[in-house]
């Protein structure tokens, strides 16, 4: 789960770690006020708070020397949906603008701590080329990136932030000052769960103090049961609606954008089922997984779920019926489809237990199932049927 | 023989009088896993499906002799139940509780280095050697002994790989299910190095995701040290990147961990790749006849 950038900031404060002096608001009359009232000064930033990165190129970072300027921009991005690179083609809803302080900067650096799968570990990055996407960096310059593996049982320590601090060549009278927060900073990547914390760019001021100008942080989702503080700073309507409503039906649900609606228990089988659509000329709608117990109320919910999409024109059901016997899962599909009232063409594909008797169950149900032989069988008439309906 | 479970494998389970480890120890025994008791805490002393049930794993293992376990444990418990069977000296963990966070899984793969336990999962379906131990959620019917080793990070795709071995007659040696998670036990690598050295096993298909990097690491291991004939399907193909795609560890992350390279890396070690999910048993086979 993505925290925003002015939670993420109040963790780092409450920690002992600077940032700019800002305040985050809903509305342009509280923007002005922030500046006038509480920032002071001449010049602010404004900046658009949305669950994506990208902003600056997106427009949603923006220096004012003005009142005025400042009143235009917070009322041009309020209601605003901003697009970056990096999320999707309708962007993310802008409700809060961070008005933040503007600091003379001497350096900016890239300073992230992240699960690193391969050394099964949290690892500290850091680079001198601060203020550019780490995935540029790396690109470009993959000398210029450190690393160091924080082992979990020792956690990070000093003579590896030294090193860290060294290695970006920091002025020494800084280096304290660097090693108290990378320690800090780990302390709350572990403390809170965090799958990502990243601070990029970490800037030295003119006056020669560490500031963290922006802050990422991606909590684990298997982690939230036990950190209630972090769950509260949840926000949906970053989320497209319908992974919001599948999430609170136990489902697995992620918007794609073609115009075939996906059915499927098991992750992995999933992510086959779109493969397949594809290699056969089509385009799936959805990743949609409903679960190795899913049961009749769970897959009318996923019908409801995926039929919401006005671009659907065909339904694709495939189902590994393990433990969970196919008899059983062509009842849940008859159900669901008889309240639902499925209107475009379903293409169900059963295998496993009790297949015999599921197939029959769907043939005698009167409903207009287009019973599949096999995988292939099942992409084939689905792509078919899609096409028919255009 | 077959690779870590034989019919005289003797099996505990954790969190053995829940929903879960009632459902499926009831489904082991009928398949003819030798189950030989559970823990659940608090409950010790009492009989459960028939067999004893204990307070502690030392105790279990002390009274049983068991030297594998099944861990039913929910995902804020799971992580300790792994420790606990690793220190009262269980030789195989499988951990089915999907959900653990990763921070836990962390501190156990650093807890493990110094045990000699090898863990299977978490968020898996478990192993199975067919016709003689099956420990997991797996459904046993699908399954034939046979000559394919199947290691896969999915549940439903190893049920996939499963039917359509068993259909075309080649049957399963063992199938392990090592998971979807980011962190995790054993990892393509070790498993692959075990069916090398299993006679039973006379080909291998590997099913691989999107994230990560194992699938490539496994490439590498087959050109230098895998003699016997491999087949792999990688699901994600079509999967877009920075979604999680329902499994954590099933993530594009910076244009890393695509499938494209993930077949790539695999082909250039010699390995057939099965484009679609429905020619997994087929490409078995043609790798067997080259």
């Amino acid at each position: 789960m993505y925290l925003h950038e002015y939670q993420a900031k109040r963790i780092l404060r409450e920690h002992g770690m600077n940032t700019p002096r800002g305040v985050v608001v809903e509305d342009a009359a509280h923007a002005e006020l922030a500046a006038t009232g509480y920032l002071g000064g001449e010049s602010w930033v404004v900046k658009a708070q949305i669950h994506s990165g990208g902003r600056g190129k997106a427009g949603g970072v923006c220096k004012v020397d003005s009142l005025d300027a400042l009143r235009e921009t917070a009322a041009g991005m309020f209601g605003s949906r901003l697009v970056t690179l990096q999320n999707a083609p309708d962007g993310q809803p802008v409700e809060r603008l961070l008005i933040e302080e503007t600091l003379v900067i001497e350096r900016e650096l890239y300073l992230s701590l992240l699960l690193d799968r391969e050394a099964e570990c949290l690892t500290l990055v850091a680079s001198a080329a601060g203020g550019m996407d780490i995935e540029a960096i790396g690109a470009q310059t993959p000398e210029r990136i450190l690393r160091e593996r924080c082992d979990p049982v020792m956690g990070l320590q000093p003579f590896q932030c030294r090193a860290v601090a060294f290695g970006l060549e920091l002025p020494t009278a800084l280096h304290a000052d660097f090693v108290r927060m990378l320690q800090g900073l780990y302390r709350v990547a572990t403390e809170m769960d965090l799958d990502l914390l990243e601070i990029n760019p970490l800037v030295i001021t003119r006056d020669g103090r560490l500031v963290a100008l922006d802050c990422k942080m991606v909590v684990d989702d298997n982690a939230l049961p036990r950190q209630p503080a972090l769950d509260e700073l949840r926000d949906d309507n970053q989320r497209d609606a319908r992974e919001v409503e599948a999430v609170h039906a136990g489902l697995n649900y992620i918007a794609l954008d073609g115009d075939i609606g996906c059915l499927v228990n098991g992750a992995g089988l999933a992510m086959a089922t779109m493969d397949l659509i594809r290699l056969h000329g089509g385009r799936p709608a959805n990743f949609l997984d409903v679960g190795g117990g899913a049961t009749s109320q769970t897959v009318a919910r996923a019908f409801s779920i995926l039929l919401a999409d006005p671009r659907v024109k065909a339904v694709l059901v495939n189902i590994f019926g393990g433990i969970m016997r196919c008899d059983i899962i062509a009842d849940g599909i008859i159900a669901a489809m008889r309240e639902i009232g499925v209107k475009v063409p379903v293409v169900v594909r059963l295998e496993g237990t009790n297949v015999e008797l599921g197939r029959e169950k769907l043939a005698q149900s009167g409903l207009t199932v287009l019973a599949a032989q096999d995988l292939t069988d099942a992409a084939q008439r689905a792509v078919a049927a899609a096409e028919a309906a255009k | 023989m077959s690779i870590l479970v034989q019919a005289d494998t003797r099996v505990l389970c954790q969190g053995f009088t829940g929903k879960q480890g009632t459902f499926h120890s009831e489904q082991a025994l009928a398949y003819g896993t030798r189950m030989v008791g559970g823990v659940t805490p608090g409950k010790g002393g009492q009989q459960h499906l028939g067999l004893p049930v204990f307070n502690t794993m030392r105790e279990a293992v002390r009274e049983t002799g068991a030297t594998a376990s099944v861990i039913y444990v929910p995902a804020g418990f799971a992580a300790d139940s792994i420790m606990e069977a690793a220190d009262a000296g269980i030789e195989l963990i499988v951990c089915i509780t999907e959900g653990i966070p990763v921070r836990d899984m962390v501190n156990v793969k650093a807890a493990l280095r110094s045990s000699t336990a090898k863990l299977i999962g978490p968020n898996c379906p478990g192993v199975i050697t067919p016709g003689a131990c099956k420990i997991g959620i797996m459904p046993g019917s699908i399954h034939q002994p046979g000559k394919v080793g199947i290691v896969s990070r999915s549940g439903t795709l190893t049920y996939e790989a499963v039917h359509q071995t068993t259909r075309i007659g080649l049957g399963q040696s063992t199938c392990v299910g090592i998971g979807g998670d980011p962190v995790k036990g054993m990892d393509f690598v070790d498993c692959l190095r075990l069916f090398e050295a299993d006679p039973q096993t006379e080909a291998i298909i590997l099913v691989g995701e999107i994230g990560g990097a194992r699938e490539e690491e496994a490439a590498e291991f087959i050109r230098t040290s895998v003699s016997k004939p491999v087949a792999a399907y990688i699901a994600g193909q079509s999967a877009p990147p920075g979604k999680r795609m329902g499994h954590a560890g099933a993530i594009i992350a910076s244009g890393a961990g695509t499938a494209e390279a993930k077949m790539r890396a695999l082909r250039d070690a010699g390995v057939v790749v099965a484009q679609s999910p429905a020619d997994m048993g087929r490409a078995v086979m043609q790798a067997m006849q080259q």
